[in-house]
């Protein structure tokens, strides 16, 4: 096995993982944080094409993880924001109890 | 145009004011009722008067006085139908013969109704008479005249069954009512083909346009039917049913005598002095159409001829029966009907006058009589059969009186009475009358009956001694058939209780004497009384003022008219036949007076069948019975199970069949139509159903499903889309 594939299969158990926290969890909060790993595990494929693909030299892999990762944190502010309205409106953050986008 | 005939329609409007014033009180109301009803009267009396007066003063020259007014009633088609009525002598005559009886007969009733506890009804009906017979005598029009002609008939109706609860009393009205109506039916068909001839109903009319006048009635006389009959024959023939009808005459007389149930005062002025004489006023009215012909002379003409006929057989026929009844108003009532007879047989062979000379004194002495028999039942306590009276001369003194008088008008007693001199107008009509000597003979012969009958009746209920008091048990298996009632009780009051009620008479017959009536009967009797005398003085053949008065001519007093043309030989032979009347009348029943109620007629024992015939007036009302009745009840029965099986099993038929469709509509509705709908409607739903779930609002599912999707998505493309 190949230090890539050892990453590649890191990164597909880590997106399974994320997958079914998001798609089986009740709490919203829960939900992101599957979400929030899914991301990831795709930041991990990036880092690893970069390190073992033709050209590790070069920074790509990089910097595009660091934009990732950036635009995350933006994402789950805004996620975590969303979840807290929509706490306050409906007096839970249960998934199966908000199924209605108008009040 | 005089005031009078401007105004002539107040004389029938009054009562009939009384009358709808009267039905609109309460029954305690007595006062008022006889006040208003009696105060009508007084006031139409009053404007006959004027009318008669206004007639009277009329100078002669230009023929008969005729005043015609009225007012457009209704419009049909392109014509004003108008109600006219009419002043000429005919009318005068009768308005105040009417209104004058009726007055009378009024007051009487005051007194004799005094203890019915619907006495306020009973003037109220009475009022509705006398206006409509009041209308009847002023119209000028047929349509009015019918529509009055109905009303009378409607009252006659009520009156008869005023004391409804009698089983024979109401029996008696429909009987009467029915009876008259086969009479209107040609009455109603005659005027309704008068007016499809002449296009008018109105007699007279101030153009000479009426149906009585001459351009009418030569178109009518031109006219022939389909079996070659002059169209004005038919149509007199007709209306003279109405008369038959109304009149009691022959064919058509069963209903007068069963009248009597109704209260005396109605026998008096309806059966006796007024509505009976409607009839034949009616054919007086219409006479010129009766006697118009296109080629035989006047007086015998067809309708004139069986008016003739049907006049004199009645008359004897009815006397006949008179001579053997029992009841001492039935005696009358077969005595009115004869005595129409005598009215309609001289209509038919004397023309107006002769007639109706003969209906005016009639009505008095006939209301004179009816009421002096009021007079006894009252006094009688409400006894009304003439073999258990007897011996009342002495107990009844004016009564007595009166009926006497009334008794020898009617019997047409020589030169005093009024009865003789109008009767032997008619004899001595019927005596020139070119086509038959036999009416004459009839007359005759029921002269000499009338005189009979009576002489029985007076002998029977006013001298000898009192046959009250005889047990009522031996009077029903007396000679009267089962079907008529012996003694008919009359008192409204009457008790329930039937042994109650006969222990009570006969304790009352024999604790009570029979007592004179108080004055308010006994004065209109003593005025009606003079009449029936004085009356007769006016249709003299020496001063035939009455004749003359009707022509529009002078009258002029010609004493030698008397001896001319066998008038006296006449005169003397018909003093002859009553004088035979009353002598036999006297020798049978004057002299060996009967001693009870319950032993047989003198006749019964001399001639029993011809007794037996008579006392059930020659089983008339059995043959109809069996006939008309019987044939009634057959197409009764007919239409009954023409209704039932024929019609009615169509409609059933109709009704299953439309049953049957509803069914199976209602069937294609229910499982096929609404079963398609209700499958596919629940299959969309279902389908809806199914297909909302994927709209559920679960974000978790949808991220699941693209979770699904992308995985098939990897696996298709990775093996999937190689070919």
């Amino acid at each position: 096995m190949t230090p890539l594939q050892g990453c590649l299969l890191v990164s597909a158990l880590l997106f399974a993982i994320g997958l079914a926290g998001a798609v089986t969890r009740r709490n919203a909060i829960l939900a992101l944080v599957g979400i929030e790993l899914m991301l990831n595990s795709a930041n991990l494929n990036f880092i690893a094409f970069w390190r073992y693909g033709p050209h590790p030299e070069a920074l790509t892999g990089m910097m595009v993880v660091i934009f990732s990762v950036a635009i995350a944190a933006a994402e789950a502010a805004v996620g975590l924001a969303l979840i807290i309205a929509i706490y306050r409106h409906y007096k839970t953050a249960n998934l199966d109890e908000i199924r209605s986008l108008k009040g | 145009m005089t005031w009078i005939a401007q105004n002539l329609w107040l004389i029938p409007v009054l009562p009939l004011a009384a009358s709808a014033v009267i039905a609109v009180n309460k029954q305690p109301q007595r006062k008022l009722a006889a006040t208003l009803a009696i105060g009508s009267m007084v006031l139409a009396f009053l404007l006959s008067l004027g009318a008669f007066s206004a007639v009277l003063l009329h100078p002669n020259e230009n023929g008969v006085f005729r005043e015609l007014a009225g007012f457009n009633w209704l419009q049909f088609g392109g014509q004003w139908l108008r109600l006219d009525w009419v002043l000429d002598p005919l009318t005068a005559v009768m308005l105040v013969m009417v209104s004058f009886v009726s007055l009378l007969i009024f007051i009487f009733s005051v007194g004799y109704m005094a203890h019915d506890e619907n006495f306020t009804r009973f003037f109220c009906f009475l009022s509705l008479f006398a206006g409509a017979m009041l209308g009847v005598v002023i119209a000028n029009n047929l349509l009015l005249f019918f529509i009055c002609w109905e009303i009378v008939g409607l009252t006659s109706y009520l009156l008869i069954g005023f004391w409804y609860h009698k089983p024979s009393a109401a029996a008696a009205a429909k009987k009467a009512f029915i009876t008259t109506r086969i009479g209107d039916l040609g009455l109603l068909l005659g005027m309704v083909w008068l007016y499809a001839e002449t296009g008018t109903l109105n007699f007279y009319t101030t153009d000479g346009t009426g149906c009585l006048e001459q351009t009418a009635l030569a178109t009518m006389a031109t006219h022939l039917t389909t079996t070659g009959m002059a169209v004005s024959t038919a149509i007199g023939l007709l209306i003279f049913l109405g008369a038959v009808g109304k009149s009691g005459q022959l064919p058509l007389h069963v209903w007068l005598p069963d009248a009597m149930e109704g209260p005396t005062p109605v026998s008096a002025l309806i059966h006796a002095a007024t509505m009976v004489a409607a009839g034949v006023f009616l054919v007086a009215r219409v006479f010129p159409l009766m006697a118009q012909s296109p080629s035989i002379g006047p007086h015998t003409t067809t309708v004139l001829q069986v008016v003739t006929w049907v006049g004199a057989l009645t008359a004897v026929f009815a006397a006949t029966i008179a001579v053997a009844q029992t009841d001492i108003k039935r005696i009358l009532a077969y005595s009115t009907v004869s005595q129409l007879g005598y009215m309609m047989l001289g209509l038919g062979v004397g023309g107006v006058a002769v007639g109706m000379f003969h209906l005016i004194t009639h009505a008095f002495f006939k209301a004179l009589l009816f009421l002096g028999s009021g007079s006894v039942i009252h006094g009688c306590h409400e006894e009304q059969d003439v073999r258990k009276m007897g011996g009342l001369k002495k107990f009844m003194p004016v009564t007595f009186a009166t009926y006497a008088i009334g008794m020898l008008a009617l019997s047409g007693f020589p030169l005093f009475f009024s009865g003789f001199w109008s009767k032997d107008e008619i004899l001595h009509a019927a005596r020139g009358w070119p086509v038959s000597p036999v009416p004459f003979y009839l007359g005759a012969i029921g002269a000499l009956f009338t005189a009979f009958y009576m002489t029985r009746q007076v002998a029977l209920v006013f001298f000898g001694q009192r046959r009250t008091g005889v047990s009522p048990v031996s009077i029903s298996n007396s000679v009267q058939a089962g079907h008529e009632k012996a003694s008919p009780h009359h008192d409204p009051h009457s008790f329930s209780d039937e042994s109650q009620q006969e222990s009570l008479r006969q304790a009352g017959s024999l604790s009570y004497e029979p007592h004179e009536s108080p004055a308010v009967m006994t004065v209109p009797l003593i005025i009606l009384a003079v009449f029936a005398v004085l009356l007769g003085f006016i249709g003299t053949p020496a001063w035939p003022w009455f004749d003359s008065f009707l022509n529009g001519e002078p009258a002029g007093f010609d004493f030698s008219k008397l001896t001319e043309s066998g008038t006296l030989g006449l005169m003397l032979s018909s003093a002859v036949i009553v004088f035979a009347g009353l002598g036999l009348g006297w020798w049978l029943y004057g002299k060996r007076l009967r001693k009870t109620a319950d032993e047989p007629d003198v006749l019964q024992t001399a001639q029993p069948a011809v007794f037996r015939l008579l006392a059930n007036k020659y089983f008339v009302d059995e043959i109809y019975e069996a006939t008309v009745v019987r044939f009634n009840a057959w197409a009764a029965y007919f239409c009954d199970f023409l209704d039932r099986w024929i019609w009615g099993g169509v409609v059933v038929l109709v009704a299953k069949i439309t049953l049957g469709l509803a069914w199976l509509y209602r069937f294609t509705d229910d499982f096929v139509v609404n079963l398609g709908f209700d499958t596919g409607c629940e299959t969309l739903r279902d389908g809806g159903g199914g297909i909302s779930k994927w709209h559920a609002g679960r974000v978790q599912t949808y991220l699941r499903v693209i979770g699904v999707a992308l995985v098939v998505l990897i696996f298709f493309l990775i093996w999937g889309g190689k070919p």
